[in-house]
């Protein structure tokens, strides 16, 4: 029963959509989907989509494990707040999170940083909106690790540096790939924030889903659904990557697993 | 576990507390959002005729909100009920293509409502009218900051090197198309030659920083601050005026007359309601309100009233061949001139 | 993907969890004190690095909404709350949220016991397709949408025959929400399920309990964490979706626009303080939920210890 209400509401719910995006893409003709899919315009958006995605998500490995450290391992007035806050990416619109950043760190900014319309400013908003992932993945594993294989470690006379390397953050790895992998799915498919904050010049600051939005407005579903197609594809393969990574990790990790 | 337990239980303490305080913060924002706010409207029922829909694009809200009631008041309209829908021009036009139900269509530029036709949702002769279906007007103007410090007065003002322009995706936006046409007309109509006012087109996008996805996209990034001047619509310029955002607008001597639409469609249900309401948007009531929310009326003698600037030479979609030529000339995704001019630009720059 | 461990939310961790790498025991005292000042150091620079980098990325903007909202006063809010399109904006977006949580988050445990628990054909694709919907930008969600369901669709001209309609009504705004929050639970859940076995269930099975016994008082107390996390972050996806609703809802003023639409319309009309009020209703709705959620776990706890110490065998049991 269980894998059959699963397989229906999936259907039902993303991959009948999806159908319809593969079917669209092709409907006008193979030669239709190879002249959008490889137009100098979407190769640029996929190319610059796809590095900054990389950027970012490399960036949240790093600061989403430290984050979620400093809130299950530190304890600081005001912690909980701070952890409550970490979520509100999830919960402002995208145009909100644009808007702000935009605020502060654009042309009218009170710091007099202006990273606005640029790729440091895509990846602002970026980095905004996939705070949570990383956070949210490591922390419950985090706080469930069992302290003594490391205070073991340590009792052993392991520095703390060689503790947190060889105990800690294998066991932490498949959680972080995990956020880390959502992240950047989600990077690829942002819009709303980055339209307002990006530029959207093409061949510089044109992400895929502004260049999609352009094709559809200019009544080219055909052109947007194969591009799309190639994102999804994309994605897809990052997060199989991820996911054997993962398990490779796990493996390691937890040779009773 | 009861280790565990035990520290759970003393921060039940603290977590009660703190669920107390949530449950209060909960319920005192739901309360004063519900208390402040009106009682939730219920619209009318959308299939019941009298209904009349309006899909519109999104700058002449406020006008419509005006002229709305006003119909109402009068004998054909009395009775009416309306629901409104306002987005971005090529938005709209695709909605009620894929069957947003709509009596009225108002939207920014005339392939928007006339690519309706095919797909039997307006009919062929849909601009037939007086005024070619055009229910009111503006123009291309340039915004710039208050007291024009760059001192921006002519198109070719916005190659210099100094000057940094914002305009909107005329691949993302139908009605950002506008702009570039008028800039490149104004070039021919100056006398240059058609590659001499291409070149100039690919100066023009070099200068540019920001290509946002719409009109009202571009004017939210200008307020913002960047940029020193935003190729806008005179009716965009002259609201944000009156919403208190710092600039100014300079009329340039030549520039494109914007014709915006409107049409009744065939698939609505409460057609003769809907058409009593088009007649009622060329009354010089109705196109009185349109002047005063920055519009340019389409009948001569109510924009005599306003003291709209008239340029030495406006030109109009029809001097580029019309929309059927223009826009595959200039905006065909391969042989375009204009994605021809991104292409150059781009892969020089990459 | 996995998390190896049981998901707790990290409000419920620091009471629980003293912090022990920093604490280095050593048979030297002196080198002791050295190692644990070092460690006090590392700790206090990673605090700061921390808390700078969510100051910069996360607490300003969040301050500049709050800032932006109530800079002109308290009045010009309370307008920006009683004006008609908030009020059917707010109830839209709070009725759309309480359809499509309880449904994903029920469909997330189901599918979570699914995956985990079963072996069937497909189960690798079921597996991956979950993961979509954060790689498809709105747009496309919306663009699909359109197609299946709205007119000359797929299901459209069905639907249109029996006068269900699905875009530019609720149900179309609906689905796009499920569509982007869908793999919340279903992701909280998998790790948990994974980490505490069968055990528990087995030895109910074993005591004579039926399935469905079992569900409700062996499985679903020991996911509850996952199961709660995930209704945080899919009641916060929810409220704060607004690409797909967007294209899929026609934005009809008083009808089918949202607090996000809502948002983005007083933008366009350079009306910040509405723009910005709408925003913190929405930001507080989904404090108020990860709150809330505090207030369950220490229900729990408390319910728990009142009832004395026959749970606490059997949550040993999962150790």
């Amino acid at each position: 029963m269980g894998p059959g209400i699963t397989a229906s509401y999936l259907s039902l719910l993303v991959l009948i959509p999806i159908a319809a995006i593969l079917w669209r893409s092709v409907s006008d003709g193979p030669d239709d989907f190879v002249a959008a899919v490889t137009s100098p315009q979407a190769i640029a958006a996929l190319q610059l989509t796809l590095t900054l995605a990389l950027v970012v998500m490399a960036i949240n490995l790093v600061m989403g494990t430290l984050i979620a450290w400093v809130l299950v391992r530190d304890d600081f007035a005001g912690k909980a707040f701070i952890n409550a806050l970490i979520d509100l990416p999830f919960a402002l619109p995208t145009i909100v999170a644009g808007l702000t950043l935009l605020a502060l760190y654009g042309p009218q900014s009170p710091f007099g940083v202006n990273v606005a319309f640029s790729q440091a400013g895509i990846m602002l908003a970026l980095l905004f909106i996939t705070l949570p992932f990383v956070v949210r993945a490591v922390q419950p594993v985090l706080a469930e690790l069992d302290h003594e294989m490391e205070e073991a470690a340590a009792s052993l006379g392991a520095s703390t540096p060689t503790v947190v390397r060889r105990i800690i953050l294998p066991n932490l790895l498949p959680a972080i790939l995990s956020g880390a992998a959502l992240g950047f799915a989600r990077c690829i498919g942002e819009f709303g924030s980055v339209v307002l904050i990006a530029g959207n010049i093409p061949y510089r600051t044109e992400m895929s889903s502004v260049y999609i939005y352009g094709q559809v407005e200019t009544d080219r579903p055909g052109a947007a659904a194969a591009v799309s197609v190639v994102m999804l594809v994309t994605s897809l393969l990052v997060l199989t990557v991820f996911d054997l990574l993962r398990r490779r990790v796990s493996a390691h990790a937890e040779p009773s697993a | 576990m009861t280790v565990v337990l035990a520290e759970a239980s003393a921060s039940v303490g603290r977590s009660t507390m703190a669920g107390r305080l949530a449950v209060a913060a909960l319920a005192l924002v739901l309360g004063s959002v519900a208390a402040v706010s009106a009682p939730a409207s219920v619209a009318a029922a959308g299939n019941s005729s009298g209904v009349v829909t309006l899909a519109a694009y999104t700058t002449p809200r406020e006008a419509y909100d005006e002229i709305i009631p006003m119909f109402q008041a009068t004998e054909a309209g009395a009775g009416v009920e309306f629901e409104t829908s306002y987005s971005g021009s090529g938005d709209q036009s695709r909605a009620v293509e894929a069957g947003l139900p709509a009596d009225v269509v108002a939207l920014a530029l005339w392939p928007d409502i006339d690519r309706l036709v095919a797909p039997g949702i307006v009919a062929p002769d849909w601009w037939q009218n007086e005024y070619g279906g055009i229910v009111h007007d503006s123009i291309v103007v340039f915004a710039v900051r208050p007291g024009n410090p760059k001192d921006i007065s002519g198109w070719d003002d916005l190659i210099r090197d100094d000057v940094d322009v914002i305009t909107p995706n005329p691949f993302s936006s139908g009605g950002a198309q506008w702009n570039l046409l008028a800039a490149y007309q104004a070039q021919i109509v100056a006398g240059r030659t058609e590659e001499e006012a291409s070149e100039y087109l690919k100066a023009l996008i070099a200068n540019t920083s920001v290509m946002d996805r719409g009109a009202r996209e571009a004017l939210t990034t200008f307020a913002a601050g960047q940029g020193d001047v935003l190729i806008a619509y005179e009716n965009e310029a002259i609201f944000a005026q009156g919403a208190g955002q710092p600039l100014e607008y300079v009329v340039p001597d030549a520039t494109i007359l914007i014709e915006n639409p409107v049409a009744v469609t065939l698939t609505g249900d409460a057609t003769d309601a809907a058409r009593a309401f088009v007649d009622f948007l060329y009354t010089p009531e109705a196109q009185e309100v349109f002047g005063r929310k920055g519009y340019r009326p389409v009948l001569p003698q109510v924009l005599a009233e306003f003291d709209y600037v008239q340029p030495a030479n406006l030109f109009t979609i029809a001097d580029l061949g019309g929309w059927a030529e223009a826009r595959p000339r200039f905006f065909d995704p391969e042989t375009g001139i204009v994605a021809q001019i991104f292409a150059q630009i781009g892969r020089a720059a990459a | 993907m996995s998390t190896s461990g049981v998901t707790a939310p990290g409000m419920a961790a620091p009471s629980s969890a003293p912090t022990a790498p920093s604490a280095t025991p050593s048979a030297d005292p002196l080198g002791g004190a050295r190692s644990a000042a070092r460690n006090r150091v590392a700790r206090l620079s990673l605090r700061s690095v921390v808390l700078g980098y969510l100051l910069f990325l996360l607490a300003l903007p969040v301050l500049t909404v709050f800032w932006r909202t109530f800079q002109h006063g308290l009045e010009p809010v309370l307008e920006a709350l009683s004006r008609p399109a908030f009020a059917s904006a707010f109830w839209l977006t709070l009725k759309i949220t309480l359809i499509a949580v309880p449904i994903n988050t029920a469909f997330g445990i189901i599918a979570a016991l699914a995956l985990v628990r079963r072996r069937f054909p497909g189960r690798g694709l079921l597996n991956a397709l979950i993961d979509l919907p954060f790689a498809i930008s709105p747009v496309v969600i919306g663009l699909a949408l359109v197609l299946v369901y709205g007119k000359n669709g797929w299901l459209g001209d069905l639907l249109d025959d029996i006068g269900f309609p699905v875009i530019f009504a609720t149900p179309g705004m609906v689905l796009a929400t499920l569509f982007v929050s869908l793999p919340f639970v279903v992701r909280e859940v998998m790790p948990v399920l994974r980490e505490i076995g069968t055990d528990q269930e087995q030895a109910a099975y074993t005591l004579g309990a039926s399935p469905w016994s079992t569900f409700w008082r062996v499985t679903l107390p020991a996911i509850r964490w996952g199961v709660i996390y995930g209704v945080i972050l899919t009641t916060a996806r929810s409220l704060g979706e607004f690409g797909a609703v967007a294209i899929v809802s026609g934005k009809i003023s008083g009808k089918t626009e949202t607090l996000t639409t809502h948002v983005e319309e007083r933008f366009h009309a350079f009306d910040m303080v509405g723009a910005y009020t709408a925003s913190i209703v929405l930001a507080l709705m989904a404090i108020s939920v990860l709150l809330d959620m505090t207030l369950l776990q220490s229900g729990w706890f408390g319910r728990r210890i009142g009832r004395g110490h026959q749970r606490d065998e059997s949550d040993q049991a999962v150790r």
